[in-house]
């Protein structure tokens, strides 16, 4: 089998892995959404340890989903890597700062004698909660509106502001794409708690949070969807010269309608997730919002990258620009961690036994109030 | 990729990277001992129903949890420092290192944080077995964790299973296995591991100790220096053959690191291991470098050359030897192995120059230069050497690596020590009476830190100049940002991670005094 598998098709394969995490890291970002709210949603300090713990038992999902993304990012289109974190090295710090905050916050808290007390910790969550969507947000949508950088024979990139990433910062289609995740993020966080949590006030509160949420979010990610679907994209000829495509990510979605149907998939799901716990106030909004959230994101990513698009461009030299099959790692690579990749499922089915496992119970007042491992 | 000459921007990136690393260190090897010291107090509780055991292993959890999230946090800089820092090097070698790094994160991180969660909150949820295997697999993920990212710096020490492509200007993997084993990340892997399981002995039986001085939780403390004394001991023993196993790699993979270790200027047969010494500012000189002389030192005789070689006539090569050659023990000398870097560099320039012009004919010519093998084994594999401005630059810090190396086997003997005297007195029923025994335990605590943190310093500042041995410099592996970018973010996270520090000493040692509460 090995000998039949084409350089082509392992690039693709990885893209869609590399896909596949960014839009599962999108989801779980439900987490963040939630540390984003524990300063507005709560009324008293009971609901906010309840929201404390119920985002606290999945943060390391996140996080874990973000360090694989990054590895399965560098192994695989290492280019990628060395030219976007070597280049925009604010951004990426920046996402990274408030990754690191994040990890301890949740376990310092509550524990006597943490110096800098309760509040410092919830406010290393806040952070965390709304520029790591935020910024993740940003940086993904570079993907689609490029950044000033050249490369030179040896692919060492040179980045041609002096800004080295806050540039993208200034471009409204990337600050849409933000405050859509972020707002994303607070809407499947809320649709968490009202899952999770056995709290009436709390469920209550949060679905009214949940109308005010979507409204910025419907707003941003139209703003972002449409600018996209009308503006140019990099592509190549046979030779490799990279040239502008006008309304590329129009053609992209037209020429793979099956990525269209899983793009419209995940927006009918998001919405229907709102809509069931705005209208009927179901509980189980998160069950459609989630899926929704993955499909759309994963169907986003694949038309930044198959159909001969550039994943990453260059605005200031195209012929610089990322493309699944220039920014790879050999095929050699490639194919060796294919077969580690072929666990994917049966570590998707352990995740998804212990998630079970521990969410088989309603986070409680009572089990608040005990002697139990909490933060 | 030789052109990239800023030191101060390559110094002030060392030091990141090398505040993240040591910050790093502070916290791991707790997790990967003290997950698999859990995992042993538990299945006694399973096996015997004793809830004196579930007690035990619940306050050395609750340990675990505060020094678990930072170690998590810390760890995640590193991955992505290699490109915001080091984004030539990540294109260089992306495509062997980054496979265990993902590697890494789809095997061991997944399994880590998913149990991780039943482990701290499945008590009460899930059945006892269910919760024993959780706390195995957590202990199996965080080792399986450290195993990828050493297979990924060992192959930094001795880069094997790549073949160099010019039409992309990087190593490309082309043996799987001969990364996974090479033994200097066979030797690194079960040394790193063993040394961590030692310092998460150490960490219980010094907290032990202080129970037993307060005279609280005595039964606590005596069923858990049981636990950490044997298992101490063990490691202690692990660490001392796998140390001994890493040497003698690293003898024969990266010799100018050995040298260093050893303050061995020139070569000798029947060559002394240095037991014990001080070095002190000389007039010896190599190249145009002064060095460092010994001012005292004590040596076992012979055993040097026994260790490395199998017996006491076997050659050790000196510093002098590697720099100006040596026919008779035909070791090449560092301006022949320039000269090969330069001519390799010189091929790939051609290559660079004929794609610019498209010369189909030359193109082909050149690329079969780099698959013929006597060009990759003689002449690419010093291709880093091409940006070596003077011969005695390959030498790293003699002081820093000598002394941490040897602090470091003192140390590993006195733990040895330690643990044993401790189940010494244990067996005889006499520990809580020790009290002076007691007392030096509980300040033993930082050693085994000390320790951990010296192998690192001596492995990574032993390999300079190189990022990757013999291939590519520090200074052709930094990224092209700005200095003052990078001294702002070493500022930012200097204070960040001083102040999670002490945070968390500060938790712990309230915990600890706390005692356990279930």
């Amino acid at each position: 089998m090995a000998t039949m598998i084409s350089y082509l098709f392992l690039q693709h394969y990885w893209w869609i892995i590399v896909s596949l995490l960014a839009s599962l890291l999108v989801f779980l970002m439900f987490v963040q959404g939630g540390q984003s709210l524990i300063f507005s949603l709560p009324e008293n300090d009971l609901q906010k340890t309840m929201i404390v713990n119920a985002m606290g038992r999945k943060w390391e999902f996140t996080f874990t989903t973000l360090v694989t993304f990054g590895g399965a990012f560098f192994a695989s289109f290492p280019l990628f890597y060395s030219t976007s974190f070597g280049g925009a090295y604010w951004v990426w710090m920046a996402i990274l700062f408030s990754f690191i905050i994040q990890a301890v916050a949740y376990e310092f808290r509550s524990k006597p004698g943490n110096v800098f007390g309760k509040q410092t910790f919830d406010i290393f969550l806040f952070l965390n909660g709304s520029l790591g969507p935020f910024l993740i947000g940003v940086a993904v949508a570079t993907f689609f509106t490029g950044s000033r950088f050249s490369l030179n024979y040896f692919n060492q990139v040179h980045w041609e502001t002096q800004w080295y990433g806050l540039e993208s910062l200034l471009n409204i289609r990337n600050l849409a794409l933000g405050f859509a995740v972020l707002f994303l993020a607070r809407i499947n966080g809320l649709l968490y708690l009202i899952n999770t949590i056995d709290d009436e006030d709390l469920v209550k509160n949060s679905g009214k949070k949940l109308i005010i949420n979507s409204i910025p979010f419907l707003l941003s990610f139209l703003f972002f969807v449409i600018s996209l679907v009308l503006s140019s994209g990099l592509t190549s000829d046979s030779t490799g010269t990279v040239t502008s495509e006008k309304l590329k990510y129009l053609h992209n979605f037209l020429q793979m309608p099956v990525v269209l149907i899983i793009f419209l998939a995940g927006v009918v799901g998001v919405l229907y997730g709102i809509g069931i716990s705005v209208i009927k106030k179901s509980r189980n909004g998160i069950w459609f919002s989630g899926p929704g959230t993955v499909l759309a994101v994963f169907s986003l990513f694949l038309i930044a990258g198959f159909n001969n698009t550039s994943f990453y461009p260059s605005s200031y030299n195209f012929q610089s620009s990322l493309f699944i099959r220039n920014a790879s790692s050999s095929l050699f690579t490639l194919k060796t961690m294919m077969y580690f990749s072929f666990i994917i499922p049966f570590i998707l089915a352990y995740i998804w036994y212990a998630w079970k496992a521990i969410n088989n119970s309603k986070i409680t007042e009572e089990e608040m109030n005990s002697e139990e491992h909490k933060y | 990729m030789i052109d990239n000459f800023d030191m101060s921007l390559v110094d002030w990136s060392r030091a990141q990277f090398a505040l993240t690393a040591i910050y790093h260190w502070i916290f791991v090897p707790l997790t990967l001992g003290l997950s698999f010291i859990l995992a042993i107090m538990e299945s006694i509780y399973v096996k015997t129903g004793n809830e004196e055991w579930k007690r035990i292993t619940r306050f050395w959890m609750t340990l675990f949890g505060i020094n678990f999230a930072i170690g998590i946090a810390t760890g995640i800089i590193l991955e992505f420092e290699f490109g915001t820092n080091w984004s030539n090097y990540s294109w260089f070698v992306g495509d062997i290192f980054g496979a265990p790094l993902a590697v890494e994160g789809i095997l061991a991180f997944f399994l880590e944080s998913t149990f991780v969660v039943v482990m701290f909150f499945g008590w009460s949820k899930v059945s006892k077995k269910f919760h024993l295997t959780s706390t195995w697999l957590v202990a199996v993920g965080a080792n399986l964790s450290a195993l990828w990212i050493l297979v990924a710096n060992a192959w930094m020490q001795h880069p094997v299973g790549m073949i160099f492509n010019p039409e992309t200007a990087r190593n490309e993997m082309v043996n799987f296995w001969a990364v996974i084993f090479n033994q200097v990340a066979v030797d690194k892997f079960l040394h790193t591991i063993s040394s961590g399981f030692l310092l998460a002995s150490m960490f219980v039986l010094s907290i032990s100790s202080w129970f037993l001085i307060r005279k609280r939780e005595q039964i606590m403390a005596k069923r858990s220096i049981l636990i950490a004394g044997i298992f101490g001991l063990l490691s202690s023993l692990l660490v001392a053959f796998t140390g001994d196993s890493s040497a003698r790699t690293i003898s024969q993979v990266q010799p100018v690191k050995f040298a260093s270790m050893e303050a061995l200027y020139e070569g000798k047969t029947n060559a002394g291991l240095v037991a014990f010494g001080f070095l002190k500012d000389s007039d010896k000189k190599i190249g145009s470098k002064t060095v460092k002389d010994f001012a005292i030192k004590i040596e076992i005789p012979g055993l040097l050359s026994v260790l490395t070689g199998g017996d006491k006539d076997a050659y050790v090569p000196g510093l002098k030897d590697h720099i100006d050659g040596n026919v008779e023990r035909k070791i090449m000398a560092t301006p022949e192995k320039m000269e090969r870097g330069k001519y390799a560099l010189g091929v790939l320039q051609l290559y660079s120059r004929a794609r610019m012009t498209k010369d189909k004919e030359q193109i082909e010519s050149i690329k079969g230069i780099f698959n013929d093998k006597d060009f990759q084994t003689n002449y690419f594999r010093y291709f880093g050497y091409a940006s070596v401005l003077s011969p005695e630059d390959v030498i790293p810090n003699v002081s820093v690596t000598f002394y941490s190396f040897h602090l470091m086997v003192m140390l590993g003997f006195i733990f040895l020590l330690i643990f044993a005297m401790a189940l010494y007195f244990l067996f005889r029923d006499e520990i809580a009476d020790k009290r002076w025994f007691l007392w030096i335990v509980l300040f033993s605590l930082p050693l085994p830190y000390i320790a951990s943190e010296l192998g690192w310093i001596l492995t990574e500042v032993g390999r300079q100049p190189w990022i990757i041995q013999d291939l590519m410099n520090v200074s052709g592996a930094v990224s092209q940002i700005k200095t003052g970018s990078v001294i702002t973010t070493f500022i930012l996270f200097a204070v960040l991670f001083t102040g999670l520090l002490i945070s968390e000493i500060s938790i712990m040692i309230k915990q600890i005094k706390t005692g356990p509460r279930h």
